[in-house]
């Protein structure tokens, strides 16, 4: 789907969609295709083939930046894996011969429909995150964003070694240590010390029940598999006479063929409009935490310039050069303060936007699925306590 | 003696049998009625809610009446209306109580019985029976000659595990799964007695329900659940290593064995799905009621008003569909579970009745086979003129011709009774499958109906946010 972005200060448009992708072995290769009016594109559209890998790097170009300290940085999305479900489907091909024709042929339509599914999540959640950055006033201009979409060649952005990897580490435990140290201190402004607290608070509460909205899914999905092969055994058991009870059984697995059907698009909904609305949500609580951070970082340069000051100004040494660092840190935090303040306002409306959205499809999709559910019911047992 | 009041630390899985004894009208600490009637289409057992407690006509079918030929057998698969004695009701009412304590504690059952049937002593009465007792009857009816052939209800299985935890204590909610399942297993089996008519008329059912004191009944070891079918299988073991093949006149009953033996292996894979089903469907009940809190304190946390409210009935929603996963679970395993395990023992005991038809025929087999080395030995005799040994040859050429006509007699007279009861029993099935996985589906629809409810009332809250 597409986001429509209309700058109205340069009547510019930018919109990025992913308009193809691609599942090989070990990778997935997003078409990303772009429709925009601004004036530093060579075409007004074109597209390019991109690979996880860029998407990370364009992310970690905008967290690396010092010009966007004081924005919600869009998080990046997700790995693609498939690993689950591919070893799913091996171990359906092993298995063959242990079940029958029908039997594997469910299965397999099962297995290859939860591939898609992950396919498709995942696409989305790319695409979220471009939409994202082309509708952020100041990253839909950043030249490696607009790199991203036009360069029709490898970015050869190669995945982190395994040093890079650890320095990563490090960086956010001490990110965390430090963010303990500051979360400790009490801010002046009352709605920095208000975001602080409730963003702390928040992002734990989101983690928790974005893991639990995940347990209780893949429990429900379960329960549609058992419904599954509770219809296949009862279909062999219908089919072994032509008695009045094996017509019975053959009704009843009927049925339950289409209500498991129902149960496992229960549980993709609420995977899709629950689950992995609180795995975003996590992820951006996280993105905003980071730039309070940021602006706590800042503040602290700030603090400690004016104590360089101080300690300059008294020995009557190095006073310009202390004045002048001094300044840079104060502009520096008033930037970041400034915008800070509008992004953590946005983001607020952003999320009640989504929260809004997704539940209230969420519950018009369980109560479609409940009505479908009732009438299947209603129907069969109709017709089983008619003919007996 | 103890009612069974225990106090329930962990609420769910108490819920969980509330639920279930709720809905089938009977509850742990009060009196389960179990209904036995018959109408013109066979025998059935309804449950009807404890109070007012209503007659309805019972028709014992007289075990006198053995029928002499094949078409009779067919004519009276039904109960022929002619025979009904007057109106009655036979009622089987069960609750449990507790008695001693440690390891040797026993939980004692209550069967209550409501009858006119003039062959017990009084209308309404009621005994305690363990469940050593209950495998007791089921010991002295399978043994019974006059029997044979008969499908006799197998109890319900032992469990050494399940029953010593509940020994230790009986606090726990599993505990009281266990001992709620064993009660309605042992119902059930009890309604599956009382409804067969010839089982009905024998003095030791009649005892069972009836005798203040029952003698202990000893050798259930031997009935265990594994045993149960380590019996049955022996049996067939035996059958299999006759070395004279039989030659069925008609294949009805090699044809029927195969039917059965294929039913119930279907069966045993169908309950296996079914158990996981209960497994999942009380792990996803538990995942619900975590997740539940999770969004509450989520909720909680959010400073929009509007959403904060909202995320806090939608973790009410969830805490009721817990509720109805829990529901949910119950019915699939009393009522879905439990009815293939029952009919998985049952298919094992009429494999047993054809292997009793077997071992019949074998014996009237080896009787004709002594009966033909006799003959041969007069025959040496007379050869060889002895007469005094002549006179015992003769005598015992007369037993043996009198055993040989008796036990083709029996073998025939079992074949019949194995055909009229596979017919019954055929029926009685299909009923009850039926009637159960109808009452299972209509808890599904209640359960569906009650979840369109909580989220009709969901929504608005959800548009409300702003």
């Amino acid at each position: 789907s597409a986001v429509l972005n209309v700058d109205l200060q340069t009547d510019a448009m930018l919109q990025v969609d992913i308009s193809d992708a691609l599942s090989e072995r070990d990778k997935v290769k997003f078409t990303v295709h772009t429709k925009s009016t601004l004036p530093n594109f060579k075409q007004n559209e074109f597209s390019v083939v991109r690979q996880h890998e860029e998407f990370i790097w364009l992310h970690d170009s905008f967290v690396e930046n010092e010009e966007y300290a004081g924005y919600i940085i869009p998080p990046a999305p997700p790995r693609p894996d498939f690993d689950a479900s591919r070893e799913k489907l091996q171990k359906l091909g092993e298995g063959e011969g242990s079940m029958t024709k029908e039997e594997f042929t469910k299965m397999k339509q099962e297995l290859e429909a939860e591939y898609l599914a992950i396919f498709k999540k995942t696409v989305a959640m790319h695409e979220v995150f471009l939409c994202r950055v082309a509708a952020h006033p100041v990253l839909r201009k950043d030249l490696n964003f607009h790199v991203f979409l036009e360069y029709n060649q490898d970015l050869s952005v190669r995945g982190k070694n395994k040093k890079e990897k650890l320095e990563d580490f490090f960086k956010n435990v001490v990110k965390s240590a430090d963010g303990v140290l500051v979360a400790g201190v009490k801010d002046v402004d009352d709605f920095f010390e208000h975001e602080k607290t409730f963003l702390l608070e928040y992002h734990n509460r989101v983690k928790d029940a974005s893991a639990k909205s995940d347990r209780m899914i893949r429990s429900h999905k379960n329960a549609a598999d058992d419904i599954n092969r509770i219809a296949s055994s009862l279909y062999t058991l219908g089919t072994q006479d032509s008695t009045d009870l094996c017509k019975f059984f053959l009704k009843v697995s009927e049925l339950f063929e289409k209500t498991r059907k129902i149960e496992a698009r229960i549980a993709a909904d609420e995977d899709l409009k629950l689950a992995d609305l609180l795995k975003y949500y996590l992820r951006e609580s996280q993105a905003a935490k980071d730039l309070l951070y940021r602006r706590s970082r800042a503040l602290v340069d700030y603090e400690n310039a004016n104590k360089a000051l101080d300690k300059a100004r008294a020995k009557n040494r190095d006073v310009l050069q202390a004045e002048t660092s001094q300044q840079l840190c104060c502009h520096k935090f008033e930037k970041i303060s400034e915008s800070a303040k509008q992004e953590l306002i946005d983001f607020k409306t952003r999320r009640v936007a989504a929260f809004r959205k997704n539940l209230v499809e969420l519950a018009e999709l369980e109560l479609k699925h409940a009505k479908g559910n009732l009438q299947l019911l209603q129907g069969c047992l109709g017709i089983l306590k008619g003919n007996t | 003696m103890l009612l069974v009041t225990k106090k329930f630390h962990n609420k769910s899985e108490f819920e969980f049998m509330k639920l279930f004894a709720a809905r089938n009208d009977s509850f742990l600490s009060a009196d389960a009625n179990v209904e036995l009637s018959t109408d013109k289409s066979g025998s059935s057992a309804r449950k009807e809610p404890s109070g007012p407690r209503h007659a309805s006509s019972f028709t014992p079918s007289p075990a006198a009446m053995q029928p002499t030929s094949l078409e009779q057998v067919q004519a009276t698969a039904e109960p022929n209306p002619l025979k009904t004695c007057e109106n009655l009701s036979t009622n089987c009412v069960m609750f449990l109580s507790s008695l001693g304590d440690g390891m040797n504690a026993y939980v004692a059952y209550k069967v209550s019985t409501r009858t006119s049937l003039p062959m017990f002593r009084s209308k309404v009465f009621s005994v305690r029976r363990r469940f050593s007792d209950f495998l007791g009857l089921y010991e002295k009816l399978s043994v019974k000659q006059s029997l044979h052939g008969c499908i006799i209800p197998p109890p319900p299985e032992k469990s050494v595990v399940g029953m010593t935890k509940v020994k230790v204590g009986m606090d726990d909610p599993s505990s009281v799964e266990f001992v709620e399942r064993r009660r309605a297993a042992l119902e059930r089996y009890l309604q599956r007695v009382v409804s067969h008519p010839s089982l009905l008329q024998d003095p030791d059912v009649r005892e069972f329900l009836e005798r203040e004191d029952l003698p202990r009944a000893v050798n259930t070891q031997a009935l265990s659940g594994a045993g149960f079918l380590k019996m049955i299988n022996k049996a067939s073991d035996a059958v299999n290593k006759m070395t004279i093949k039989m030659n069925e006149s008609d294949t009805w009953f090699e044809d029927k064995f195969q039917e059965v033996e294929n039913e119930e292996q279907q069966l045993r894979k169908l309950h296996v799905v079914v158990d996981s089903l209960v497994n999942h469907r009380k792990e996803l009940c538990g995942n619900t009621a975590v997740f539940a809190k999770s969004l509450a304190m989520l909720g909680n946390s959010e400073d929009n008003t509007a959403l904060s409210r909202a995320l806090s009935q939608l973790a009410e929603v969830e805490d009721k569909m817990e509720q109805l996963h829990q529901e949910q679970a119950a019915s699939d395993f009393f009522i879905f579970a439990e009815l293939l395990g029952d009919y998985i023992r049952l298919l094992g005991a009429v494999r047993g009745c054809f292997d009793q038809r077997m071992r019949a025929w074998q014996r009237w087999q080896e009787a004709q086979s002594t009966l033909q080395k006799k003959r041969e030995a007069e025959a040496k005799l007379l050869w060889a003129n002895k007469p005094d040994k002549l006179q015992q040859a003769k005598e015992e050429i007369t037993e043996w011709e009198a055993r040989v006509t008796q036990y083709e007699r029996d073998f025939d007279r079992i074949g019949m009774t194995v055909r009229k009861e596979v017919l019954r029993f055929e029926k009685e099935k299909a009923k009850d499958f039926k009637s159960q996985i109808i009452k299972y589906l209509e808890a599904m629809l209640q359960s569906q109906q009650r979840l369109i409810k909580f989220w009709e009332a969901f929504l608005p809250e959800a548009k409300a946010i702003a």
